[in-house]
């Protein structure tokens, strides 16, 4: 059974000052048992898609289903067997950390204790700190708390939208091993990131930009379907080479990934020979060299 | 000349008992794109409000553009620009009347401003929206914009804070290329992130740890010391030695 | 049960927690019923008083002497005649007159009763009206003793006339009012402001996606607040009887269950602006100048709504405050009962179910 699903779904309403943050026909599923993640940058409609499933607000279009409710007619069901992170959720920073468990323990009619197992890893790392109040945690530690909240009902459906930005790397790394963990468990859980490295983390991703699905696959398909020669290339000055690069017809793209540079071949291109001045080899994909070229072809 | 355009000498500031920042030691050159890495809670934030002249230090000496961060904030203000993701530009006036408003509080001239503006929106593809909202305006294009206005003023150094959280890869790079070229032209880049094939664009990297600097060296150098293939993985045997978990 | 219990602790560590609030909360209403009512006596110590003696006597000398020697008089100046005197009061030269008429022990030790003519500047009222209250006092003192070992009992009878403002109203207003005041403020801004921060915290959004009925979260917002009303109403109370000595003479019972009506209302009120609005700066706002200014302005407690033109007067009906103001004074320093006052109580009820039906609909079960 899916456990989500999403058929056609637009959604359009204006923000503040004339932005209008909208999703264009989304269409897909996503299986029991599933971690799955929504990739893209601020702004792509992941945290209204995130909304319309969690029953906060109502598309425009469309029809979308969680654990095979759906979310208009049966929305106060689906309320009871979701747990849900919105972005800018920030607990309460007065309440000190146990409050904060117990608090969301009882408004979903249940006990701290009652599903310890859960959280126990988490909770076990910010036990030290639970008369602490929410608000003196670091960000971290915020979120490791806040998706303890998220859990305390054992959900059926675990909705994370971006729960590691503005996380540090380390932190972000035993996050996303927690939610590893939880997928053992047999939790659903859709999660949102523009932290193109954590794709690689889940079962399966939607690539999101501007309202639209990109692409829909494995993090191994993704990067099977690039289709197209790259390469790491290393030169004495960066920017320059970048800018010799650019200018070779054979090359759709060139630009900056950490230490290297990442030149990209176009499909058609006529044979080409690399400069003998610089350090190239051919590699494999990045999701994020996957998303760099669907956001190219889309444009 | 003095290439060194921060100095910091055992800076420190504490609140109480708890030491934020525990005597800090580094230069950064002028033009230089020095990348300032924590975990969150490390200390970062007290740092950068010490060399912005916003908090003063509690013992230890620094300068910022040759000025003192005791007794000089108001002329390291006048010479320095300040970006962060959470604070950027004012989304209800247009893109023009922004570029006015900073540039007026540095005291440029309407007639420099007036001269300026109009390359850099050439530059930043922004020339149709000059009277746009920068509301309207798409988060990457906004953060560019914020970027190139910081520096409008010609600053000695530029401090970024997380400058590119929720950008999409493509804008970015791009981004990181505006970097670069401001870099060119001796402006010094001081910037903190959470992206670590980021930190791969610095000319050298500091790792913060529990308020002290445990690193410090060029991204390739501190791979080699710390035997990891990405800074991503120097950053995470770093990390971990951390104590504190609050901010 | 359990859960909505712990939403309240909840809401009640917000408060506890937030100690500068919770200080402005509780000490708010003592500070401007001390303000209020001290800012009567306060300014009248040491008036500055002119006097026109007609009679000149060793009776109208010591009544003079006795006036000076209090605490809330001081002999300023002598004056021959009524123009002389007007003048100083223009000039502000001095905020009481005394006129003792040439009969005046004359009349005293003949008919044991005698008159002199009190002035006040009534350009504020409540100075004016104390002042007066405290002349007759002196006067009676004085008389009470000279009329000491005299067999009749003289009566000395003085005859008020006020400036600028002959219809002066009672002293006791502010109570009522600054009890409309605080149960408005407390109720309606704090309720809608702790709405609204759950929304800018998105903390809201994980309620709404519980199992919590939205009524349930509605409630318990409201009931701390309506709580911290009772302890606040109390401390006026207390406060009005035994500080500032201002009488409650109708029903106690009354008097609470009124109060726990308008509170009811402000509630709602509060609740209405908070699903009207999506941020604190915004409530805040609304609370303050859509409904504090009206209950200052159009409650009658600050200015008389006799006095308005007639669109206001027909505006300020529309103001909860001004019905509660009314109940109160009338229960307080009437001593009125319900069947006086019934129909007041049926028109905060009246926009009690309307409030509380608008807010109940408009509260909304999905964000946007």
């Amino acid at each position: 059974m899916q456990a989500i699903r999403i058929i056609d779904i637009e959604k359009s309403y204006p923000l503040k000052k004339g932005k209008t943050e909208a999703l264009k026909g989304l269409r897909f599923d996503v299986e029991e048992g599933e971690l799955f993640g929504l990739i893209g940058p601020d702004g792509a409609g992941k945290s209204t898609l995130f909304r319309i499933l969690t029953t906060l607000i109502l598309a425009d279009k469309g029809e979308a289903s969680v654990n095979g409710l759906d979310v208009v007619k049966d929305f106060m069901k689906i309320r009871r067997q979701v747990g849900y992170m919105p972005g800018k959720f920030s607990l309460y920073t007065d309440l000190t950390v146990e409050e904060n468990l117990n608090f969301f323990a009882t408004i979903f009619n249940t006990t701290v204790k009652e599903n310890y197992h859960l959280i126990r890893n988490i909770y076990e790392q910010i036990e030290p700190f639970k008369h602490f109040r929410a608000g003196k945690l670091s960000g971290g530690m915020k979120q490791k708390l806040a998706l303890s909240c998220a859990l305390i009902h054992r959900p059926k459906t675990l909705f994370l939208d971006e729960p590691t930005t503005g996380v540090d790397a380390l932190s972000r790394k035993e996050f996303w091993e927690l939610l590893r963990s939880l997928r053992a468990e047999g939790i659903t859980i859709m999660v949102s990131t523009p932290y193109m490295d954590e794709a690689s983390l889940c079962d399966r991703v939607a690539l999101i930009q501007s309202g639209k699905v990109m692409q829909i696959d494995t993090p191994e398909g993704l990067r099977n379907t690039y289709g197209k020669r790259l390469f790491a290339v290393k030169g004495p000055d960066m920017l320059h080479t970048l800018q010799r690069f650019r200018k070779m017809p054979a090359v759709e793209q060139a630009y900056p990934f950490g230490e290297v540079l990442h030149v990209v071949l176009r499909k058609d291109a006529p044979p080409f020979r690399m400069p003998e001045d610089v350090e190239a080899s051919e590699i494999a994909p990045d999701i994020e060299d996957c998303f760099i070229s669907l956001m190219h072809e889309h444009e | 000349m003095n290439e060194y355009v921060i100095t910091a000498e055992n800076l420190t500031k504490s609140f109480g008992d708890f030491t934020a920042v525990d005597r800090i030691s580094f230069e950064v050159r002028r033009g230089e794109i020095f990348g300032f890495l924590g975990a969150n809670g490390a200390g970062k934030t007290t740092a950068m409000r010490m060399f912005c002249g916003l908090i003063l230090p509690s013992s230890g000496k620094a300068s910022i553009g040759g000025f003192d961060v005791y007794r000089e904030t108001e002329a390291i203000k006048r010479n320095i620009g300040y970006m962060s993701q959470r604070f950027s530009l004012y989304d209800d006036l247009t893109v023009q009347e922004n570029i006015n408003f900073y540039a007026g509080i540095y005291g440029m001239s309407r007639k420099a401003i007036r001269e300026k503006s109009a390359p850099l929106l050439k530059q930043l593809g922004l020339e149709a929206e000059r009277n746009a909202l920068v509301g309207s305006l798409p988060l990457g294009w906004k953060q560019k914009l914020s970027f190139s206005v910081a520096i409008f003023h010609e600053p000695k150094i530029v401090f970024l804070d997380e400058p590119t959280g929720g950008v999409d890869p493509i804008t970015r790079r791009e981004f990181w290329q505006m970097i670069y070229e401001a870099s060119d032209r001796d402006i010094t880049v001081f910037v903190t992130t959470h992206y670590m094939d980021e930190a791969e664009y610095c000319h050298r990297v500091s790792v913060m740890v529990d308020g002290r600097i445990e690193a410090l060296d060029t991204p390739g150098g501190l791979k080699k010391s710390h035997g990891a293939a990405s800074m991503n993985e120097v950053f995470l045997q770093l990390a971990r030695k951390a104590k504190r978990k609050g901010d | 049960m359990k859960q909505f219990i712990n939403f309240i602790k909840k809401e009640f560590i917000h408060i506890f927690r937030d100690r500068r609030t919770l200080f402005i909360l509780i000490g708010m209403p003592m500070v401007q019923i001390l303000i209020f009512g001290f800012a009567l006596t306060n300014e009248v110590k040491n008036s500055r008083f002119g006097y026109i003696d007609l009679s000149h006597d060793e009776l109208s000398q010591r009544l003079v002497a006795e006036m000076d020697a209090s605490n809330y008089f001081e002999a300023a100046a002598e004056f021959a005649d009524r123009d002389e005197m007007e003048g100083a009061f223009r000039k502000g030269r001095i905020s009481f007159g005394l006129v003792i008429p040439d009969d005046f022990s004359g009349s005293f030790h003949s008919t044991g009763g005698t008159k002199v003519q009190l002035i006040a500047d009534a350009s504020d009222p409540n100075i004016a009206n104390t002042l007066v209250n405290y002349a007759t006092a002196v006067i009676q003192d004085m008389a009470a003793g000279a009329s000491q070992g005299l067999q009749i009992p003289y009566v000395i009878r003085p005859e008020t006339r006020m400036l600028y403002n002959p219809q002066l109203q009672g002293a006791y207003n502010f109570v009522p009012g600054v009890m409309a005041m605080v149960l408005l403020l407390v109720c309606t801004m704090m309720t809608a402001l702790t709405i609204v921060r759950e929304k800018e915290n998105g903390t809201m959004e994980v309620l709404l996606v519980s199992p919590v009925k939205p009524i349930k979260i509605i409630t318990a917002k409201a009931v701390p607040y309506l709580l911290l009303s009772f302890f606040n109403i109390t401390s006026i109370l207390l406060l009005s009887v035994f500080v500032l000595n201002v009488p409650i003479r109708g029903s106690l019972v009354l008097l609470f269950s009124e109060s726990v009506l308008f509170t009811l209302v402000s509630l709602s009120l509060g609740l209405l602006i908070s699903s009207a609005t999506a941020s604190q700066t915004a409530a805040m706002f609304i609370s303050l100048v859509g409904m504090f200014l009206p209950t200052v302005m159009l409650s009658g407690f600050m200015f008389p709504i006799e006095n308005m033109p007639l669109p206001l007067q027909i505006i300020s009906n529309l103001v909860p405050a001004k019905w509660f103001y009314i109940i109160v004074r009338s229960v307080m320093i009437k001593g009125t009962g319900l069947a006086i006052v019934w129909k007041e109580t049926l028109i905060l009820l009246a926009m009690l179910l309307f409030f509380m039906g608008m807010a109940i609909k408009k509260f909304k079960l999905r964000l946007a």
